[in-house]
């Protein structure tokens, strides 16, 4: 009898007061989402950093054949000249930072590089002479790759030595400011959620003073008159954010998936798993910006 | 039943209050008539009983409780052994007046087969069998007042509270809505009622009350309306 009860009271209360009740839906269902992208791409930056600094090693290209490079001028790196380099990177003064070098010669860069892209019609012209020899420098600490780097830069018969974080870390940097900027977005979608949802829960007490009045008269309890303003905040709420999760996993499935994964492949992204992860997250704010909202509202306007 | 000790209401600081050092006692089973004119402070008395104001000072039992120990969680409790009636029904327009007497019993969370058979009997009490299905705005005004009775009643409370229940009511339908109370009362129910209604109070020889600008000024078992003056 009672759930009955409340709930048709719920049901009258939103229809009366539709349009409210679709604001607020849409409120949070916004909100939400910037929420969620911001969380996304955070999640995406972790993946990333992941991703990278776990494998990070210093890449030394050596010299190939015609390279434009001044420290190249002598043609192909010479075997004296890897084998010095060798040596050098195994010795005890560099054993504090590195942790172990491998060579790569051009015929293992090339067979890496035929797996890789073995699909490609483009890998299928190459031959292991266009290839690059390198030296691929595992660090004890990765932060220390800086020293590494000075130490090898300029020398005859080295191209140049690559960080891939030198690539990533613009990456994660804008990615860090564009979730900063969503955040930034959410809070203040967020603020009006709260304010919406608090004028729409007052507009439904005004409506029925009449029967919370009665309510009152006849000694029903606090919860049993709040229970249905405040389960109607909270049912539009979290429609919302159900909203804002379907909407984020549309995103994620067709935008990253199916688009940005097949056209930029070097990097690993978050996809809709990650959407189910922040899910009940979502849900869980929604429901708090409800509960804030009948806290402040009904305190004031069904009190006994 | 009800118990006033030395009961003072102000309602803005400074002002002059709407109820001075009352005291009162309606013993359990009583009906008392509560006159006065306007302002005089009945309205107050009804609203401190139910808790809807709390004294400036003194002290109120009602139904063994004293109200300004109760706290708040415990005051519907209260209210549901009181049952309350005016003089403007407060009817809910949209709802049938099985649904409006029902309404009483379901926001206390009592069982379906309670209401399915408590309802009807408190209608055919009130004389309103057979228009179970009717809308507020379908029925005569002395008929809507059943019906606020038969809500207020419908939880069989221990006191009926009355504020001028025949205020909008002819002298006709008055009657019967006075016999109405009275039947109310003799199933032991305390019944306080706040009235302007000489003709009413002359005809019932009922405890008398009389207020003046917040004061008690007599208090006449088996009383009239305008004795005092």
């Amino acid at each position: 009898m009672r759930l009955q009860f409340i709930l048709s009271e719920i049901g009258i209360g939103l229809r009366r007061n539709l349009s409210m009740a679709v604001s607020v839906i849409l409120v949070t269902f916004v909100s939400l989402t910037f929420v969620g992208a911001a969380g996304l791409l955070q999640l995406q930056i972790g993946e990333m950093k992941d991703d990278w600094y776990d494998q990070v090693e210093v890449t030394i290209y050596l010299c190939p054949q015609d390279s434009d490079v001044p420290t190249c001028a002598g043609g192909q790196i010479s075997d004296e000249q890897t084998e010095a380099l060798r040596e050098e990177l195994d010795s005890p003064a560099m054993a504090d930072y590195v942790e172990a070098a491998y060579y790569e010669s051009q015929e293992e860069a090339y067979d890496a590089f035929q797996e890789r892209f073995a699909d490609e019609w483009w890998a299928q012209g190459l031959t292991p002479d266009q290839m690059q020899a390198s030296f691929r420098v595992a660090l004890v600490d990765p932060s220390q790759y800086q020293v590494v780097a000075d130490q090898f830069t300029g020398r005859q018969g080295v191209e140049d030595v690559r960080d891939p974080r030198a690539v990533v870390e613009p990456l994660i940097l804008v990615m860090n400011r564009l979730s900063l900027v969503a955040a930034g977005i959410a809070g203040i979608m967020l603020l009006a959620a709260v304010l919406l949802i608090t004028t729409t829960i007052r507009l439904s007490a005004m409506s029925r003073r009449r029967e919370t009045g009665i309510m009152r008269l006849v000694g029903a309890s606090n919860l049993f008159i709040q229970l249905p303003f405040m389960l109607e905040g909270a049912i539009a709420a979290t429609i919302g954010a159900v909203m804002a999760v379907a909407g984020l996993w549309f995103g994620m499935r067709y935008l990253v998936e199916d688009w940005l994964a097949q056209s930029v492949q070097f990097i690993p992204y978050v996809g809709t798993d990650e959407v189910w992860m922040i899910a009940p997250v979502l849900v869980a704010v929604a429901i708090a910006l409800a509960a804030i909202s009948s806290v402040v509202t009904l305190s004031r306007y069904t009190k006994v | 039943m009800i118990r006033f000790e030395n009961v003072t209401k102000v309602y803005a600081r400074g002002a002059r209050p709407a109820l001075d050092a009352i005291d009162l006692e309606v013993e359990r089973g009583e009906f008392l008539f509560l006159v006065g004119a306007s302002g005089s402070g009945k309205s107050t008395f009804l609203r401190l009983v139910l808790r809807e104001e709390r004294p400036s000072a003194g002290r109120i039992f009602v139904a063994g409780k004293e109200l300004s120990t109760l706290s708040t969680w415990k005051v519907p409790h209260l209210r549901r052994q009181i049952g309350a009636v005016f003089q403007d029904f407060r009817l809910l327009p949209n709802k049938t007046v099985f649904e409006n007497v029902a309404f009483a019993l379901q926001v206390i969370g009592k069982p379906r087969h309670h209401i399915l058979t408590t309802v009807p009997d408190t209608l055919e009490l009130v004389g309103l069998g057979g228009k179970e299905k009717r809308l507020p705005h379908e029925l005569s005004g002395g008929e809507q007042q059943r019906v606020a009775i038969a809500r207020a009643f419908v939880n069989r409370p221990s006191i009926l509270l009355a504020d001028e229940p025949t205020g909008n009511l002819d002298p006709t339908t008055s009657v019967g809505i006075m016999r109405l109370l009275d039947r109310i009362n003799r199933t032991g129910t305390t019944v306080v009622m706040a009235t302007h209604d000489d003709e009413i109070v002359d005809q019932m020889r009922k405890r008398v009350v009389e207020l003046e600008s917040g004061q008690m000024v007599r208090d006449q078992s088996r009383g009239v309306y305008g004795s005092a003056r």
